[in-house]
């Protein structure tokens, strides 16, 4: 049971990840709203970014631009410097992930132009006739 | 110059891209100048590469930025890369020039920001073929994928929701790919991928529980991308409500395109070894591409609407190309490679056809087929081309791959796919054979009834004139050359590009 738990609290940031991760899977497949369907993908994508950040995290360690120690040596200890990659690349997930929702929320309007509604099984009714 | 070549053939269509977005008050034509312009220049830079890469024998590596790997973005162009990335601009550059009548048919309004997104695709998809970089290529598959959902779109009515659709297919498949980069990340620390195949080759790797679901999420991300049988069903009606000139450009490329970022994953990030030893799914997805090919076929028979016969065509092509790859031999390997050259090719030229005569007659179902070669002779030949490679008559292209896939199929002892491959071929015979009955001896009376003429004779005298203007059928001519051009130089195609980017140990 203590492993369990020590399982659990060791790693939370990843089961964050992952519950956030198949809310958002979830909203999206099985929602018949479609604005609840486009929130579901930001939850889903979210997950992913947090999940990037999270293994970015270093305790004690400081941004990485070269530090100088009192006698101006420069400090070469890799531990004491974070990792800078993962949020780099999470910044330009970021920007991915709102051009996805622009064009998102945009055919969303149109849709609801086009057929009146955005629940989708009218949509599928509205298609039919 | 030519040493920038593999950069410039990205960047030329990018910078297209915005001057586009911009050039509205000069009119459509100078929109399309430009555009074709841009894609012939990438073109120019593919055909360099390509050559500088034959004559070389090995890879091209570009770096970007002069930043050096693995810390900085490398551009790798090797034989298999260089081949898929002339077949990419040609395809582009041929329905660009088709496009003049039809994308201003159907964009009336505002055709630079079309012809920009359309411009954006061709980079993302160059970008992703070129590049050596996992997250490089992540971004390019979301520039590309974007920039499609606002080209699809412009197909209006039901277009909307057929592109939210794919949309939010689209988005899992990209998050999925994201994910599984992000455990391989954890693991090797690395993002380039001739970096991470040296260091996921080490045998403390082999049975690392973080490499397979990165690899498994990878791969799960790429076969949505990529429409592979139970997660096609996004496609058809996205493709087939798009505007004529959006599914020449789409339909051939995309999922091409995804196929060869799976061979890459699998054969240049992993291994063979890995791959065939370690994930062992062999079996199982071969039999997903067989039940692609022979459903995909079997749908595509049932289908009225054209285009949507012909999107269903693409899911079947799709297992084709996946049971290729995963059939672990040499015949498969180059099967595979050779047929996403072909059949890049193939549909395009079917797609083109297709959109000549629905923009003739006006007309989407198989009823506009009636009488084609009497009113749209040039047109009709073509077609019969296109289709003769897709049920896979020789010389023509459709035949090679389909010889080579078979013949792996039979080495590697996989019957459930050769029969799959066999079936599939004669459905598409059944159904070009009806299509082509109808185009030979179909009534011309119907379609004179069509075009409202009260003259049964004068209009019969009208209808021979009526074939497609010449900016749509050079296009068509040119790619119906080439299907049998690829066909007759089979042999070239896999001495001096397949067998070099051949995989180790396969």
């Amino acid at each position: 049971m203590d492993d369990l738990f020590y399982f659990i609290i060791s790693k939370y940031n990843y089961w964050a990840a992952i519950v956030l991760f198949f809310i958002g899977l979830y909203g999206m497949i099985v929602r018949n709203n479609l604005m609840k369907k486009i929130i579901g993908m930001v939850i889903f994508q979210t997950a992913i970014l947090l999940f990037f950040v999270s293994i970015g995290v270093k305790r004690g360690a400081t941004v990485p631009i070269l530090k100088f120690s009192p006698d101006k040596q420069p400090l070469l200890d890799a531990t004491a410097y974070a990792n800078p990659l993962p949020h780099v690349l999470i910044l330009t997930a970021i920007v991915v992930g709102v051009a996805v929702l622009g064009v998102a929320l945009a055919l969303l309007q149109k849709i609801q132009r086009v057929h009146g509604t955005i629940e989708e099984d009218e949509i599928l009714e509205d298609m039919r006739k | 110059m030519i040493d920038h070549a593999p950069v410039l053939m990205i960047v030329l269509p990018v910078f297209a891209s915005l001057v586009l977005t911009l050039a509205g008050p000069l009119g459509h034509r100078a929109a399309y100048g430009l555009l074709i312009l841009s894609i012939a220049g990438s073109l120019a830079a593919a055909l360099a590469t390509l050559v500088q890469v034959v004559e070389a024998g090995r890879p091209v590596h570009y770096h970007m930025g002069d930043w050096m790997p693995p810390m900085g973005i490398e551009l790798v162009i090797d034989h298999l890369s260089a081949g898929i990335l002339v077949m990419i601009s040609g395809c582009a550059l041929l329905t660009a020039i088709y496009s003049m009548h039809t994308a201003r048919q159907d964009n009336p309004d505002r055709l630079h920001h079309y012809y920009a997104l359309f411009a954006l695709l061709v980079a993302g998809l160059m970008g992703m073929t070129a590049t050596g970089d996992v997250f490089n290529l992540y971004v390019l598959l979301e520039i590309s994928a974007i920039s499609s959902y606002g080209l699809l779109a412009r197909g209006r009515g039901k277009a909307y929701y057929a592109t939210f659709r794919y949309l939010m297919m689209g988005t899992i498949g990209a998050s999925f790919y994201l994910l599984g980069v992000g455990y391989i990340y954890i693991m090797t620390g690395s993002l380039n991928m001739a970096d991470l195949s040296d260091i996921l080759s080490r045998p403390e790797f082999k049975d690392s529980v973080s490499v397979r679901i990165g690899f498994t999420l990878i791969i799960l991300g790429i076969w949505t991308k990529m429409a592979l049988f139970p997660m096609h069903a996004w496609m058809p009606n996205a493709y087939s409500r798009a505007g004529t000139t959006t599914a020449c450009l789409i339909a051939p490329l995309m999922t091409k395109v995804s196929v060869y970022v799976m061979l890459r994953i699998m054969f240049t990030v992993f291994s063979v070894d890995y791959i065939f030893q370690q994930i062992a799914w062999s079996r199982l997805v071969i039999y997903l591409a067989s039940a692609a090919a022979v459903l995909g076929m079997i749908t595509a028979l049932s289908q009225r609407d054209l285009r949507k016969m012909l999107t269903y065509i693409i899911v079947a092509e799709i297992g084709y190309l996946t049971g290729g790859a995963w059939l672990a031999n040499t015949a498969g390997y180059t099967g595979a490679v050779y047929h996403i050259l072909a059949d890049g090719l193939m549909t395009l030229c079917l797609f083109m056809a297709v959109g000549a005569i629905i923009y003739r007659t006006g007309v989407s179902t198989s009823v506009a087929m009636e009488g084609i070669f009497q009113r749209m002779p040039v047109t009709a030949g073509v077609f019969l081309i296109a289709a003769a490679s897709v049920v896979g008559i020789p010389p023509f292209c459709g035949f090679f791959s389909k010889w080579y896939l078979l013949q792996g199929g039979v080495e590697a002892g996989e019957w459930v796919f050769v029969a799959a491959l066999i079936i599939a071929g004669l459905v598409a015979a059944v159904m070009f054979f009806r299509l082509l009955e109808m185009a030979f001896f179909g009534r011309l009376d119907d379609a004179v009834m069509e075009n409202g003429s009260q003259n049964a004779h004068a209009a019969a005298l009208n209808i021979r004139m009526d074939e497609a203007p010449l900016t749509m059928l050079l296009p068509l001519v040119i790619t119906g050359a080439a299907l049998f051009g690829l066909g007759i130089y089979t042999n070239e195609v896999v001495q001096y590009l397949i067998r070099w980017s051949l995989p180790a140990g396969m």
